[in-house]
C-alpha cells in the first residue's frame, strides 16, 4: 500500500481540498499552516496538549467491548470506541483544545466557532472558557430550537450565540456566516472549524486533532485482541470523528474502513445529507470536495434526523479516499438510525447521539453477516443526552 | 488590445467608474435595462453578478439580492446570453463577478469561451486564488478573457508582487477587511496601501468594497484610479419596485458619483 502523505503543500488531497477563499483570508490560512507546523514539532506544545487532553477532557477513552450487542446481533464482536465519554459528551473537544492553544500562540484572543447540533459550539465555547478567550458561536436559526439545551449550555460557558437567519438556517449557513465573520475580524480572531472542512490547513489540523481517536484504538484492540479490526465503522456529516478513526489505519489495508453518511428520508428523495454517495464535486467553505449542488452550481439543502450529519459538503480527505478506494461509503436513514439509538440504549445502557446512531445502525446491518472471531471497531462519537427531546418528540411521547 | 484596457486608456488620466448589480434581480429583463442606464449615466465598466446560494464575501445586501435572483431561477447559461443581448447594442467592457462553483460546474473551459464569444471582457472570481487558478488562467489567458485579481488590505508584499503580475485589466482592491457593502467609512489606512501597491504594480488599481456614496468615492479615487460601486446600487434596486422609479434613482445616483470624480481628477 502506498504511503498516504497528504496533503501536499497545496493543500491538495490528489483533486480536492486547496484554499478557495477571498485574498483577505490568504494571509491568515498561510500565518495559520506556519504556526501550525511550528506547534507540532515544539515539544512544549505537545505537552500542554497532552496535559489537557488528559487532565481536562479525560483521555484515553475506554475501548469497550459490546457483549450484549455482539451476541444480541450474533455475527462478529463489537467494540465502541467512547467519545461520549470525553468531557462535553462529544469528539469535538479533541479540537477544540488543540485549536485554542494555537489561537493563544498566534496571539489572538477572540474565536469563533460554526455549530450545527451544538456540539462543537460547547466545545469551542468551553475550550474558550478555559483559556479565557472571547468566543462567538454562529448557529443556524433552525437547529437553535432544535438544540436549545446546547444554545444554553453555550450561553452558561460565557459564549455569544448568534442566531443565523440566511438561507436553511442550519449548518452550511452557520458555516457561511462564520467565514464572513473571520473575513471582517482576521486579525484579531482565530476561526475554529468543527470537522475536517474549509480551506487548507483546516482540514489537515482537525484532522491531526482528531487522529488520536485512531492512535489510542489501534493501541486498545492490539492489547485485548492482539490484532487489528477488520472493519472500522464511524459516521460521517463534515467527517472529523471518521476522518480521526480512520487515519492511522489508511496504511493498514487489511482493516475495510466505512464511512457512514445521512440517507434522512431516503437517497431517492432530496431529503438527505449523502454528499459522498449522491453528489459531485463543487467548491464550498473554502475546498474542493463532494457536494450536493444543482446542475448550475447552487448548492441544495442537506436533511438528516441528526443536525450534526444536516450538512451538504463533506470532508475533503473523505472524498480523497472515496475515489481511490481505500473507504467506502455507506448510508443510513432516519428511521435506521432511531432503530440504532434504541438498540445500544436497550442493550448497552449507553445512549448514543443520533450521529453515531447511524453508525451503530450499520454495524446492526453487517455484524450478523461476519464471522464469530471477525471484530468491528466504532467510533461513538458522543453521547445522545441532547437529542432526547428530540427523540421523545418522534416517538409521540411528551416530556 | 482588451475593450478594458483600452477604455483605461481613453480615460487620460480621469478616474475610472465602475458599477455592479447582480444579474437577474429583479429580473433578467430589468438587468437588461439597468445595464443601460448605468452606461448612460457614465460608468465605464459594469460588473455584473452571477447570483450563488452561499455568496461568502458579500454582505447582507448583495446576499439578498442573489437570493432573489435565484428564486427567479437565473443560471450562469442566461447570464451569458444576457451578455450577448447586451454586446448587440452596447460596447461598454463587461466583467462578470462569480463564486468558483457555478464556473466549476459549468466547465471551466466551455465557460471561457462562450463568455468570450457572447462579449464578456473579464472575470472576477474572488474565492479562486492565484493558488488554484492555474487551470482557469490558461483558459482564460489563451481566449484573452481578463481574469482580475483581488488584492485587500491583509495582502503581503510578496503577494502583491505575485498577483499584480498575474491579474489582467486591472486590480481591485478590497478597501476593507470585511464583505461587500458593510462600512460607512473608508479605512485610515487606505491610501497608505493603494500607494504601495501602485509602486509594485502596474495595471490600473480600482478600489471597491465599501464605497457607498459621491464624498467616498472622490476620497478612494484620490489616491487610486478608481471605484467599483456594488452595494449601493442593488439596495436602489431593492427599494424600488416602480422600474422608472428605479431607473431615475439609479441614473441618479451613478452620475452623481461619476461628477464627484471628474471633479477630483
Amino acid at each position: 500500500m502506498k504511503p498516504h502523505k497528504l496533503p501536499d503543500l497545496k493543500g491538495h488531497f490528489g483533486k480536492f481540498g486547496g484554499k478557495y477563499v477571498i485574498e483577505t483570508l490568504m494571509p491568515a490560512l498561510e500565518q495559520l499552516e506556519r504556526v501550525y507546523e511550528e506547534a507540532k514539532n515544539d515539544p512544549q506544545f505537545q505537552k500542554d496538549l497532552n496535559y489537557y487532553l488528559k487532565h481536562y477532557v479525560g483521555r484515553p477513552t475506554a475501548l469497550y467491548f459490546a457483549e450484549r450487542l455482539t451476541e444480541h446481533l450474533g455475527g462478529a464482536k463489537i467494540y465502541l470506541k467512547r467519545e461520549d465519554l470525553t468531557h462535553t459528551g462529544a469528539h469535538k473537544i479533541n479540537n477544540t483544545i488543540g485549536s485554542a492553544l494555537l489561537a493563544m500562540r498566534m496571539g489572538k484572543k477572540r474565536v469563533i466557532a460554526e455549530t450545527g447540533a451544538g456540539q462543537h459550539g460547547v466545545a469551542t465555547a468551553t475550550a474558550a472558557s478555559l483559556f479565557g478567550l472571547e468566543c462567538d458561536v454562529f448557529m443556524g436559526e433552525e437547529d437553535m430550537r432544535r438544540q436549545a439545551l446546547n444554545v444554553f449550555r453555550m450561553k452558561l460557558l460565557g459564549a455569544n450565540v448568534i442566531p443565523v437567519t440566511a438561507g436553511t438556517r442550519t449548518l452550511k449557513d452557520a458555516t457561511s456566516e462564520a467565514i464572513r465573520n473571520w473575513i471582517t475580524t482576521v486579525e484579531s480572531t482565530h476561526y475554529i472549524i468543527g470537522s475536517v472542512v474549509g480551506p487548507h490547513p483546516y482540514p489537515m489540523i482537525v484532522r491531526d486533532f482528531q487522529k488520536i481517536i485512531g492512535e489510542e484504538s489501534t493501541e486498545q484492540i492490539l492489547e485485548v485482541e492482539g490484532r487489528l479490526p477488520n472493519t472500522c465503522v464511524a459516521c460521517v456529516g463534515g467527517g472529523s470523528n471518521s476522518m480521526g478513526l480512520f487515519y492511522p489505519f489508511l496504511e493498514k489495508e487489511e482493516v475495510n474502513l466505512v464511512g457512514v453518511e445521512a440517507a434522512g428520508l431516503g437517497l431517492d428523495t432530496d431529503k438527505h445529507g449523502a454528499s459522498l454517495t449522491k453528489g459531485s464535486t463543487g467548491v464550498l467553505h473554502g475546498m474542493m470536495s463532494y457536494l450536493l449542488h444543482e446542475e448550475d452550481g447552487q448548492v441544495t439543502e442537506a436533511h438528516s434526523i441528526s443536525a450534526g450529519l444536516d450538512y451538504p459538503g463533506v470532508g475533503c480527505e473523505h472524498s480523497y479516499l472515496r475515489e481511490s478506494g481505500r473507504a467506502k461509503y455507506v448510508t443510513i436513514t432516519d428511521e435506521e438510525a432511531m432503530g440504532g439509538f434504541k438498540l445500544l440504549s436497550h442493550k448497552e445502557g449507553i445512549i448514543p447521539a443520533l450521529e453515531s446512531s447511524h453508525a451503530i445502525a450499520h454495524v446492526m446491518k453487517i455484524a450478523p453477516t461476519m464471522k464469530k472471531d471477525e471484530i468491528i471497531l466504532v467510533c461513538l462519537s458522543g453521547r445522545g443526552d441532547k437529542d432526547v427531546n428530540q427523540v421523545a418528540d418522534r416517538m409521540g411521547v411528551s416530556l | 488590445m482588451s475593450r478594458i484596457q483600452d477604455r483605461f486608456n481613453s480615460l487620460n488620466g480621469n478616474k475610472a467608474l465602475v458599477a455592479f448589480f447582480t444579474a437577474g434581480d429583479p429580473d433578467l429583463s430589468a438587468s437588461k435595462e439597468i445595464f443601460s442606464v448605468i452606461e448612460k449615466s457614465g460608468a465605464d465598466l459594469i460588473e455584473i453578478g452571477v447570483p450563488f446560494s452561499d455568496p461568502l464575501a458579500d454582505g447582507p445586501i448583495i446576499q439578498a439580492s442573489s437570493h432573489r435572483s435565484l428564486q427567479n431561477k437565473t443560471t450562469l447559461k442566461k447570464i451569458i446570453e444576457l451578455v450577448k443581448d447586451i454586446r448587440s447594442e452596447s460596447e461598454l467592457p463587461i466583467v462578470l463577478m462569480s463564486s468558483f462553483n457555478p464556473i466549476f460546474v459549468y466547465g471551466q473551459k466551455a465557460f471561457v469561451e462562450d463568455a468570450v464569444k457572447a462579449g464578456v471582457d473579464g472575470v472576477i472570481l474572488p474565492d479562486l486564488p492565484p493558488e488554484e487558478a492555474e487551470e482557469f488562467l490558461g483558459y482564460a489567458n489563451e481566449k484573452k478573457l481578463d481574469m482580475i485579481f483581488l488584492l485587500a488590505p491583509t495582502s503581503t508584499p510578496e503577494r502583491i508582487e505575485r498577483i499584480g503580475e498575474l491579474s489582467k485589466g486591472f486590480i481591485y482592491y478590497v478597501s476593507l477587511t470585511g464583505t461587500t457593502g458593510t462600512q460607512s467609512a473608508l479605512s485610515k489606512n487606505l491610501e497608505e496601501k493603494v500607494t504601495e501597491i501602485k509602486s509594485k504594480v502596474q495595471l490600473p488599481v480600482l478600489v471597491g468594497f465599501g464605497i457607498s456614496g459621491p464624498e467616498q468615492a472622490q476620497e478612494a479615487a484620490q489616491c487610486s484610479d478608481g471605484v467599483i460601486i456594488g452595494s449601493a446600487i442593488v439596495k436602489l434596486i431593492e427599494s424600488h419596485s416602480d422600474p422608472v422609479e428605479r431607473n431615475r434613482n439609479i441614473a441618479d445616483f451613478v452620475s452623481g458619483i461619476k461628477k464627484s470624480l471628474t471633479n477630483c481628477s
